[in-house]
C-alpha cells in the first residue's frame, strides 16, 4: 500500500447533505439535516444516544435511504440510487461498525481480505494486502484467530483493517471508542489519525466523546518519523478537523473546536465536562 | 381544583384512542398482506439472481453439505423406522384378509407418493429451517448483514440463494434414500412380523410403483425443499427485537414451513392426481 500523505485539503465536497429527514414509526429522528463535510476533512458527529448519528453515518454509505432530502458522496447522489449501484458505490466508502460486525464464522484474514475475495483477487494478490493493513492495525499476529478470541479493542482494529483494505477514500467510524477502556479508546484515536495523516481519508466520525474530537483536531501523525505530534497551527490546513452536534433531529452547533470550546451555550458545554 | 405540587395543563386528561375491532382486524390483514409480499419478493429474488453474476459456488456447496450430508443420519433412521412400522400397520390388516403380500404395495406407493416427501420435509424444516433462521437472525443483530452491505455484497446473492438452490437440490436427493431405506425397513418388518418373502415384498413395492407416482413424490420434495429454505430466510432477515427476536424467528420458521408443507402437500396432492390421470 502506497503510503501518500496529503499535501493540502481539497475544497470539493466529499459528502453532502441537504435537508435530511428519516424517522421511524411516525416518528421522525432527522429533520432536517444539512452539512458538508470537504475532501480529506474530519468531521465529527457529536450527540446524545438516539439523535441520529448511527443513521447519518448509515445514510451517507447508502445503507438506508432518507425519507426526503438529497445526500451526495463522492459525487454521486446516493439519495437516488437504487441497491444494485448502491453495491457498487460503497465499495469506495469504508465502514467501521459500532461493535465491529466482524463475520463471527470466517478468520480475521478471512474477514480483512474479505472485500478483495469478493473482488475475485488471487491468494497471491491478497495474501501481501492482508498482511500490510493487519500491520498498520498492528494484529498481524491475529491472522488466524477467530473474532470470538479477540477482546473489543482488537475487534474495531481489525474492523478498521477491513474498512481500509480496498484504500477507500472515506471512511465512516461508528462510536469506534464506544465502551472502551481510555488506553485502548486513545490506541484506536491514534489509528483513526494514522489513517487520516497517511492515506489522506475523509473521515464522518460519530461519537459521544469530545476528547476523541479533539485528540484528532489536535494532534498529527508523522508518516516520515512515525510518532504523533501536537498540531502547529500551520498544520491545521493539512486535514482540518470540524464538529457537528445533533440535538433534537436537527444540527444544532457546526464549528472548529476552537469555535466549540469558546461556546457559552450550556448544552455544548455539558459535553466539555 | 386542588393545588398540586406537579403542573397540570389540562383540565380533563386526554383518553387514549382505543383502536376498534375493525382497525385491529384491518391492521392484521395489512401485516398479513405485507408479511406474503415480502416473503414473495425474497423467494423470487433467490431464484433470479441465478441468471446473473456473482454466483457463490463454494458457499451452496456448503449449504449443501449442511443441509443434506448434515441431515442424513436424521433422515436414514426415521425412513427406515417409518417404513417398518407402516408394514406393522398395514399388515396387522391384511391379514384379517389373507392379503398380506398387498403389503408392498401399499408401502411403496405410501411412501414414494406421501410419506417419503413429507416427513423428510418436515425433518429438514425442523433441522435447517430453524438452522438458517437463527444463523441469518444473528447476522442481522450483529449488524454483519449491514456489514456485508457495505461491503458491496448482496445479502439475497451471497446468503438467500445458495441455501435455496442447497434446499432444492439436496431435499429430493434425501426424499429419494428416506423412501429407499423405508421400503428396506418395511422389508425387514414384513421378514420378521409378516414371515413374507424379502423378494417378493421387494417385487411388489417396485411393481406397484408408476413413473406418476415417482414424479408426485420428487416434485413434492422440491417445492418443499423451497419452502423450508426461503421461509427459513425470510424470518431470519425479518428479525426484530435482538437476541430475543432471534429465539422468536427460529420458532416461527419451524412453524411456519411445516404448516406450509402439510397445507401445500394437499394441494399438491390433488394436483398431482389430476395430472397423473390426465397427462402421464
Amino acid at each position: 500500500m502506497s503510503s501518500s500523505a496529503p499535501s493540502l485539503a481539497c475544497s470539493e465536497p466529499a459528502i453532502q447533505f441537504s435537508d435530511v429527514h428519516i424517522g421511524f414509526s411516525d416518528a421522525d429522528i432527522l429533520r432536517g439535516v444539512s452539512f458538508t463535510a470537504q475532501s480529506r476533512e474530519t468531521l465529527v458527529l457529536l450527540g446524545e444516544t438516539g439523535t441520529g448519528k448511527t443513521l447519518t453515518l448509515k445514510m451517507a454509505a447508502g445503507l438506508l435511504c432518507p425519507d426526503r432530502g438529497q445526500i451526495e458522496v463522492l459525487g454521486n447522489r446516493v439519495s437516488a440510487m437504487d441497491e444494485h449501484d448502491l453495491l457498487a458505490f460503497r465499495r469506495k466508502v469504508g465502514f467501521v461498525f459500532q461493535e465491529g460486525a466482524l463475520f463471527d464464522s470466517l478468520t480475521v484474514r478471512d474477514n480483512v481480505a474479505y472485500r478483495l475475495t469478493e473482488d475475485g483477487l488471487s491468494e497471491q494478490e491478497i495474501a501481501p494486502r492482508v498482511e500490510e493493513v493487519l500491520r498498520f492495525v498492528e494484529l498481524e499476529h491475529t491472522m488466524d484467530l477467530l473474532p470470538s478470541e479477540l477482546s473489543g479493542g482488537m475487534r474495531r482494529r481489525v474492523s478498521i483493517a477491513r474498512a481500509l483494505i480496498n484504500h477507500p477514500p472515506i471512511v465512516l467510524y461508528d462510536s469506534p471508542t464506544a465502551g472502551l477502556d481510555p488506553i485502548t479508546s486513545q490506541t484506536i484515536i491514534t489509528l483513526i489519525l494514522r489513517l487520516r495523516d497517511v492515506y489522506g481519508v475523509t473521515s464522518l466520525l460519530a461519537t459521544h466523546r469530545l476528547q476523541d474530537g479533539f485528540a484528532l483536531a489536535n494532534f498529527r501523525f508523522d508518516p516520515k518519523s512515525r510518532r504523533v505530534f501536537r498540531e502547529s497551527d500551520s498544520d491545521k490546513n493539512l486535514a482540518p478537523t470540524r464538529f457537528l452536534v445533533l440535538r433534537d433531529g436537527r444540527v444544532y452547533f457546526e464549528g472548529s473546536p476552537d469555535e466549540i470550546l469558546s461556546s457559552k451555550d450550556p448544552y455544548l458545554q455539558r459535553f466539555l465536562i | 381544583m386542588a393545588e398540586t405540587p406537579l403542573p397540570v395543563s389540562h383540565q380533563h386528561a386526554i383518553a387514549p384512542d382505543t383502536p376498534s375491532v375493525v382497525d385491529v382486524l384491518r391492521d392484521i390483514a395489512k401485516q398479513t398482506v405485507l408479511k406474503i409480499q415480502d416473503y414473495s419478493k425474497l423467494s423470487f429474488r433467490a431464484l433470479t439472481n441465478l441468471s446473473s453474476k456473482p454466483r457463490y459456488v463454494q458457499d451452496t456447496l456448503d449449504q449443501m453439505d449442511d443441509i443434506g450430508v448434515g441431515s442424513l443420519p436424521i433422515v436414514l433412521l426415521s425412513g427406515f423406522f417409518i417404513g417398518a412400522v407402516m408394514v406393522l400397520q398395514t399388515g396387522s390388516q391384511f391379514e384379517r384378509f389373507g392379503q398380506t403380500s398387498l403389503t408392498g404395495d401399499v408401502v411403496s406407493l405410501a411412501l414414494v407418493r406421501e410419506l417419503g416427501p413429507t416427513i423428510t420435509g418436515l425433518l429438514v424444516a425442523g433441522r435447517c429451517s430453524s438452522g438458517i433462521a437463527s444463523e441469518l437472525g444473528s447476522m442481522l443483530v450483529t449488524e454483519q448483514v449491514d456489514a456485508m452491505r457495505a461491503m458491496g455484497t448482496d445479502p439475497s446473492r451471497k446468503l438467500v440463494t445458495p441455501r435455496v438452490v442447497a434446499s432444492l437440490m439436496t431435499v429430493p436427493l434425501l426424499t429419494t434414500i428416506s423412501v429407499f431405506v423405508g421400503l428396506l425397513g418395511g422389508m425387514v418388518s414384513s421378514v420378521f412380523s409378516l414371515r413374507l418373502n424379502a423378494f417378493t415384498f421387494w417385487q411388489r413395492a417396485i411393481a406397484a410403483l408408476e413413473f406418476s407416482d415417482l414424479m408426485q413424490g420428487f416434485s413434492k420434495s422440491i417445492i418443499f425443499g423451497f419452502i423450508l429454505a426461503t421461509v427459513g430466510c425470510y424470518q431470519g432477515l425479518t428479525v426484530r427485537g435482538g437476541t430475543q427476536g432471534v429465539g422468536r424467528a427460529t420458532t416461527q420458521a419451524v412453524v411456519v414451513s411445516s404448516i406450509l408443507i402439510i397445507v401445500s402437500d394437499t394441494f399438491l396432492t390433488k394436483l398431482a392426481l389430476y395430472l397423473a390421470e390426465k397427462v402421464f
